[in-house]
């Protein structure tokens, strides 16, 4: 199994973050990973992305041309990266961030209204973790007690109080996708 | 028991690597993409544990020279920065090379000329190995394509430099430097006693004991005949490093009808175009030199009996292609692909210009 991921939005969105608690969850899972961020000053306020690869073998490139799953948070990165999912692969995008809808037939597309249920659940900054459950649902890469583990791995251990609200998110994150 | 997996930044692989090599002290001054170094070093404050000293300079050129300073005293010191840092380094890596003092410098290479942008590129191979600073030095190096070989060539750099008195570099880049991967951190060695570097490095400015003479680290010598025979030493130490310590990896070779030549990051996406290109019929293989001086240049030179043509695949206009084509001396031919400007390419790309300039 291998599965290569990008995951694209605006920059303070979470998009760095949710990859690294993926790629953490995949090594706790057991499997090869690699995390390669569109690094600079995109960070800060401009389009960040992420490649996440999850392995059962050694990764060769940590760069890629096309993706088995594309995460889309914004317009500009569905516009970069709609046409880089390969056919038969996934699309899921959050319709908050997004103008005009995706359009491709030969792919699959899920919508998540992640940034409205974080702000109902007034928890926005869980934003990301409920886009991570969302993905979790239709692509069980990883089992959802990585996730925690890869939660814990990532956090400092001063905000480990946070991990129950963050569980929360994954779950919600599973339940709204369609 | 066997050590952790972790997950972490080559960067950060490189600043543990080097507390738990036993490393003395090291030396630097921020810039992206090899920010993270100096950052995890001061993090982790090993000053408190292992008694290394990090030290933030003034500027890359204070750096390199308070690198020429410890390692005058036999320490295991070292600096790191990104290619605008590493070209002020220059002057002082001559003079290390001059003096034979080992140490370590890590270039994670960005996007030039000047200075340039952040993001990778590998357009400084020829400073880094046809000299850079001036006069006829090399420098060992060793060219990682994982975070894993970030945090092993940290220790095995060291060991080549003390080895032969010799400064080494690992040169990565943006790629290499960002990405987090799997790792497994080396053992870790106690750094050196005063005893125990006064009895491997005798050479060394360590206080003048009454049994010998004053040791003098310099690299000034104004008798030519002198300076002559000395540059001499340095050549045939050279010719030794040549002999012994050439390192690389041949992936998909044996059956290889066409050859890949790459080195760090490219090397990675190199081995995906060859995984891609097989997948459609087509016999590549990859031969990635870890050491970029010494150069592999025989095993090349063997190969071009085997395959019809070779493309080097670098991240900048055509640089280790000029050392391909020497190595391999017009048996066959030898193409060059690159993206220039901190534009990386992606595997697919490599396949076009493997099929439009090499088949």
């Amino acid at each position: 199994m291998t599965e290569e991921i990008i995951i694209a939005g605006f920059g303070g969105q979470g998009v760095l973050s949710m990859g690294k608690i993926l790629a953490y969850s995949g090594l706790m899972q057991g499997k090869e990973v690699s995390w390669m961020p569109a690094y600079g000053p995109e960070q800060r306020g401009g389009t960040a992305n992420v490649t996440v690869i999850l392995s059962d073998e050694r990764i060769s490139s940590p760069i890629l041309n096309s993706y088995d799953t594309a995460i889309i948070l914004n317009q500009q990165s569905l516009d970069k990266f709609e046409k880089t999912v390969k056919p038969g692969g996934t699309l899921i995008y959050d319709p908050y961030g997004v103008t005009k809808e995706p359009t491709r037939k030969d792919i699959k597309i899920y919508k998540i209204n992640a940034m409205d249920t974080s702000i109902e659940m007034n928890a926005p900054k869980s934003f990301n973790m409920i886009i991570l459950g969302g993905l979790l649902k239709i692509r069980p890469i990883v089992d959802l007690e990585n996730v925690i583990l890869g939660l814990k791995k990532t956090l400092p251990e001063r905000h480990h109080k946070l991990i129950p609200m963050n569980e929360a998110a994954l779950k919600k994150g599973m339940e709204i996708i369609g | 028991m066997s050590e952790e997996i972790k997950l972490m930044k080559g960067n950060e692989a490189i600043a543990h690597a080097a507390i738990r090599c036993g490393c003395d002290g090291y030396f630097g001054y921020p810039i992206t993409p090899q920010s993270e170094v100096l950052e995890t070093l001061t993090e982790v404050e090993p000053w408190k544990t292992t008694g290394m000293n990090v030290l933030q300079a003034e500027s890359e050129v204070a750096a390199i020279n308070m690198v020429y300073g410890g390692a005058g005293t036999g320490k295991k010191v070292m600096t790191s920065s990104s290619s605008p840092g590493v070209s002020l380094k220059q002057e002082g890596i001559s003079y290390l090379a001059g003096a034979e003092l080992p140490a370590l410098i890590v270039n994670v290479m960005r996007g030039g000329p000047g200075l340039g942008t952040i993001q990778p590129s590998q357009a400084d191979y020829f400073q880094t190995v046809k000299g850079g600073g001036h006069g006829d030095y090399k420098l060992i190096a060793l060219a990682p394509a994982s975070v894993q070989e970030m945090a092993d060539f940290v220790g095995l750099g060291f060991d080549l430099a003390f080895k032969y008195r010799n400064p080494a570099i690992i040169l990565a880049d943006g790629v290499i430097g960002q990405m987090m991967e799997k790792v497994v951190l080396p053992p870790f060695k106690p750094r050196r006693t005063d005893e125990e570097i006064v009895k491997e490095c005798p050479w060394a400015a360590v206080g003048k004991p009454k049994n010998r003479k004053c040791n003098i680290i310099t690299s000034l010598e104004l008798d030519p005949a002198v300076m002559e025979k000395k540059n001499l030493h340095l050549q045939e130490k050279y010719r030794e490093i040549e002999a012994n310590e050439v390192r690389y990896e041949e992936i998909q070779c044996k059956d290889a009808e066409y050859l890949l030549v790459a080195f760090g990051s490219s090397a990675r996406i190199c081995q995906k175009a060859v995984e891609m290109a097989r997948a459609e019929g087509i016999k590549v293989g990859l031969l990635r030199p870890i050491t970029l001086w010494p150069f592999p240049s025989k095993v090349l030179n063997q190969f071009a009996n085997q395959v019809k043509s070779m493309l080097c695949v670098e991240l900048n206009a055509g640089q280790m292609v000029e050392d391909v084509r020497l190595a391999v001396n017009g048996k066959v031919k030898v193409e060059h692909f690159g993206r220039l400007g901190g534009i990386v390419y992606t595997p697919d790309e490599i396949i076009e210009a493997m099929k439009a300039k090499i088949m």
